[in-house]
């Protein structure tokens, strides 16, 4: 009861935190960051919510993030709706596409590297059918007028776009929070450790699952609207190729998976460590994702449990030296 | 006469050419504990398999408290009061033991605190309460038995399927939990076990079932099934009953 407590202070603590940023500081290169780092940390909360607590390793996130981008600009391009109401869209659609992959690979029981490759192969037909038919613009993309108003999800600082992606970001924080201390949470998280053991004690893990591929994918599609608005523009390589899949899994592993915080870890210390080496190495091409590379297999191999279990590994170290 | 919790008709299942379970017919009364038993690979944890779920029978049905239950998935069987434990224990390891058996009580407790709470009750009766906060995957093998059968209990189960959980204990490990089994067949619970160790099938079983190369050979109370013919040859070998009667005979005449 405790700990539940003590967490909603920290994401509390946390949110009033970042809220605060903007008034110290007016540098668009500093809120820039900001802003960056959260939407790369709702993209790795959202893969955490499914590969972290459900143990389900997906490589094709980007499906759900380009399925809400898409919607996201087309519900206004095409249907003329208002940007607030097409993010409702865009986060319901992400999450039936979700709803429907998982009902599909979670029927046939499909797990591990099984998995991984659908939600691969899913993530590039959904790339290739935008690249091909007419309303997704095709090879061209799509672009959304310029028009900075809060009525239309667009700022003219960086500051609007932090709070927005601040705000999707807490309420990631919160459906995590809520994994960690509910039932839905501790079945979750049983299916991942021990699937026949949970199903003899009245686990259906097929419901399960899908429900953690529900919240993954709804809040994926936040991210997808979220860059549509910053950028007003998508394309189908940046909404549904690998590069996005990527980033959203290794901040996720990076920062510690199945952790409230590690996420948010993750992302933050990536896009540090990305932002560095671009002022080291200048605009060289797709060098962040040969960082990314370098750091994942460090800490797959040395943190397991990546930065947020830091303090657990160190334990069990001295403990396994302990006891010979 | 007690009326049947369990009673399975005609089980039969094969892998490939193994036929595994061959035309098991046997009911389990209410509120009994009872055990199976048989060599190793005569198809016993098959048999719990079919019962609960986990495998289809070939044919032959499954009924429990007087439903047509044959092929329901397990965490269904669960939900009715049927749970069966591992031979091979199955921890959620990442979890502490609080948490692993908080996963059965959330059967019927939805409130996490509860259910937290709930799990402390069950550790205490199955003696694990030393170890609550304890990762399970640092348990010993004997608390890794405590813990699945915490976790089932937790479920709230008319009916317990124990699969060896006295498997690979010492004899003061058996010793502190067959009253522990004892304990929950006392409770109310009907409780079935597979058990290799013969002095805890011996002491608590009220019904034995024998099961060799896929099928019943035997069944009665212990001392009855113990001194079965066909029972010690499955066991020791094709002629051992006619030898070991014929050295008994050798003795008595001495």
């Amino acid at each position: 009861m405790n700990a539940m407590l003590r967490q909603l202070g920290g994401i509390a603590l946390f949110v009033a935190v970042v809220a605060c940023i903007p008034l110290f500081t007016k540098s668009g290169v500093v809120l820039n960051f900001v802003m960056m780092a959260l939407y790369a940390a709702l993209l790795a909360q959202a893969w955490n919510i499914l590969g972290g607590f459900g143990g389900q390793f997906s490589f094709g996130h980007a499906l759900f993030f380009g399925t809400g981008a898409y919607i996201q600009a087309m519900a206004q391009l095409q249907g003329g709706l208002n940007p607030w109401l097409a993010l409702v869209l865009a986060v319901s659609g992400s999450a039936a596409i979700g709803l429907m992959v998982g009902a599909l690979t979670f029927r046939y029981g499909l797990k591990g590297s099984y998995f991984a490759l659908v939600t691969l192969a899913f993530a590039e037909v959904f790339r290739i059918l935008a690249l091909s038919v007419p309303f997704t613009g095709a090879g061209v993309g799509l672009m959304i007028p310029l028009a900075e108003s809060f009525a239309n999800m667009q700022f003219a600082s960086r500051k609007g776009y932090l709070y927005l992606i601040l705000g999707f970001v807490s309420a990631a924080l919160l459906v995590t929070w809520w994994l960690k201390h509910s039932r839905f949470g501790a079945y979750l998280q049983a299916v991942r450790d021990n699937e026949d053991a949970a199903r003899a004690v009245g686990v259906n893990p097929f419901t399960v699952k899908l429900g953690a591929i529900g919240l993954s994918s709804a809040l994926m599609g936040a991210g997808g609207a979220f860059y549509v608005q910053v950028f007003q523009y998508i394309d189908p390589g940046i909404a549904f190729g690998p590069g996005t899949s990527v980033e959203a899994l290794v901040a996720a592993i990076v920062g510690g998976i199945g952790t409230l915080w590690g996420p948010v870890l993750g992302a933050v210390v990536l896009h540090v460590l990305a932002d560095i080496t671009r002022n080291l190495f200048g605009q060289l091409p797709g060098i962040n994702m040969v960082i990314y590379g370098v750091v994942l297999v460090l800490i797959v191999m040395f943190l397991p449990r990546g930065i947020a279990g830091l303090g657990a590994t160190v334990k069990s170290l001295f403990s396994k030296k302990g006891k010979p | 006469m007690t009326s049947a919790l369990l009673s399975i008709n005609g089980l039969s299942r094969s892998f490939g050419g193994l036929k595994a379970v061959q035309n098991v017919s046997l009911s389990v009364p209410t509120g009994s504990l009872t055990a199976l038993i048989g060599p190793n690979g005569a198809g016993k944890t098959t048999l719990f398999a079919l019962m609960s779920g986990f495998l289809k029978p070939d044919s032959g049905s499954v009924h429990f408290d007087g439903a047509d239950i044959t092929g329901r998935a397990p965490h269904i069987n669960a939900v009715n009061g049927m749970t069966r434990t591992f031979q091979i224990v199955q921890p959620f390891a990442s979890q502490t033991v609080r948490e692993n058996i908080a996963v059965g009580a959330h059967l019927h407790v939805k409130s996490r605190p509860t259910a937290l709470l709930e799990a402390e009750r069950i550790a205490a009766q199955v003696g694990l309460l030393k170890q609550i906060d304890q990762p399970a995957g640092e348990l010993t093998v004997a608390g890794r038995k405590r813990l699945e059968l915490a976790r089932a209990l937790a479920t709230q189960p008319r009916l317990l399927l124990l699969d060896e959980v006295l498997a690979g204990l010492n004899p003061q490990e058996i010793a502190e939990m067959m009253p522990v089994v004892r304990g929950i067949a006392d409770s109310g619970i009907t409780v079935l076990m597979i058990e290799h160790v013969m002095q805890a099938v011996m002491n608590l079983a009220a019904h034995v079932w024998v099961l060799a190369q896929g099928q019943l050979i035997a069944e009665g109370s212990p001392n009855e099934v113990t001194s079965n013919e066909k029972v010690v040859e499955a066991y020791l070998g094709h002629g051992t009953a006619a030898r070991l009667r014929a050295a008994e005979l050798g003795k008595a005449r001495a």
